[in-house]
């Protein structure tokens, strides 16, 4: 820790100017309401979740900027900020071609056709070989 | 072994070369630590939505949130939510200047913040699950709607006890202006926690 200080003491008690939280406030609100506008009127659905979805992002980087601070920290810490931003689109593309070829197929593999009866029959499937072990000895 | 030579070094008045890494948040450990437990955060929450999404996108047969999800109670959540942020960074602003009983007032006003979330959460998972008859057993559309929102207030939860937490301290007189950085590090898991529900609002109740 003492040693911390003595590398980069210059810099620890640096205060830096506290951001307009007001006005943080009130453009989160704005668009929280610019947000409700979008899902009341009767956008086109690609539209609809396209805009939704940006305001969101727009909302979730204000409050990293300036209530977490993020604007004000040093770049080195966006290091680790922004890290689970690029795994989690990563792990967005590739589910991808798991989704795709689904759609693909979906006309032939409906996923909320299931057979009641056939559940009812065999809820639970038995293993496949329940041999006796003592035959073999 | 590099601290005793940076330390020595310094000590003969030598220019000091950088023989530590520099840490990412001077002044506060605490909050490089919880930077990084973030991050991890966000990965399962990320990996939940993610999931949520694939098998929404997957499905052609899935419901419109709109059939089952009112949005009232959940728009006055998120602003409660917002208005708690901003609740809690005039605490930290109180604390960082010595005013404690600022500090106290705003922090208070976080905590309550985050019950009156529970409270609404509380009210409106029980009408979802008696009137609407929801249940996280019945599909996925409420699973992945019970595990994400409920998985989202534990987290509000646990903000509410760690914001106490300080409070009592701060009222016992045990937080003095030099352990602001307490409340720092407090204050970015209460944002973040806002940050995820302003996603889960998106994701799950509006799209």
């Amino acid at each position: 820790m003492t040693t911390q200080a003595a590398v980069s003491g210059h810099e620890v008690h640096e205060e830096h100017a506290e951001p307009n939280y007001i006005a943080v406030f009130i453009y989160l609100s704005v668009l929280t309401g610019i947000e409700l506008g979008v899902y009341a009127i009767g956008l086109p659905q690609f539209a609809k979740v396209g805009l939704l979805i940006a305001l969101a992002w727009a909302k979730a980087v204000l409050v990293a900027m300036y209530f977490m601070h993020l604007a004000m920290e040093r770049r080195g810490l966006w290091v680790i900020a922004i890290t689970p931003v690029l795994l989690l689109t990563f792990l967005c593309l590739m589910l991808l071609p798991d989704l795709t070829t689904r759609m693909w197929t979906k006309f032939d593999h409906k996923i909320k056709v299931t057979n009641p009866a056939e559940m009812g029959a065999n809820p639970v499937a038995p293993p496949p070989e329940q041999a006796p072990p003592a035959a073999n000895n | 072994m590099s601290e005793a030579a940076a330390v020595d070094t310094h000590g003969q008045g030598a220019v000091v070369i950088d023989q530590l890494e520099p840490s990412l948040t001077p002044g506060n450990l605490g909050k490089l630590g919880m930077w990084t437990f973030l991050a991890a955060d966000a990965m399962t929450f990320g990996a939940g939505i993610a999931a949520y999404g694939a098998l929404r996108i997957g499905n052609p047969n899935w419901p419109s949130p709109s059939d089952y999800l009112g949005i009232t109670t959940t728009a006055i959540m998120t602003f409660i939510l917002i208005c708690s942020s901003v609740t809690m960074v005039e605490s930290l602003s109180g604390i960082q200047r010595g005013d404690q009983s600022r500090f106290r007032l705003f922090m208070a006003l976080t905590v309550l913040g985050g019950v009156a979330f529970l409270g609404l959460q509380a009210h409106e998972w029980h009408d979802l699950l008696g009137a609407k008859g929801m249940s996280v057993k019945r599909d996925l559309f409420d699973a992945t709607f019970f595990i994400l929102t409920g998985f989202h207030g534990c987290h509000v939860f646990g903000g509410v006890v760690y914001n106490s937490v300080l409070l009592i301290r701060g009222l016992m007189g045990k937080l003095p202006q030099a352990k602001a950085g307490l409340v720092e590090v407090a204050g970015l898991y209460w944002h973040f926690v806002d940050l995820v529900w302003i996603l889960i609002f998106t994701f799950i109740y509006l799209i």
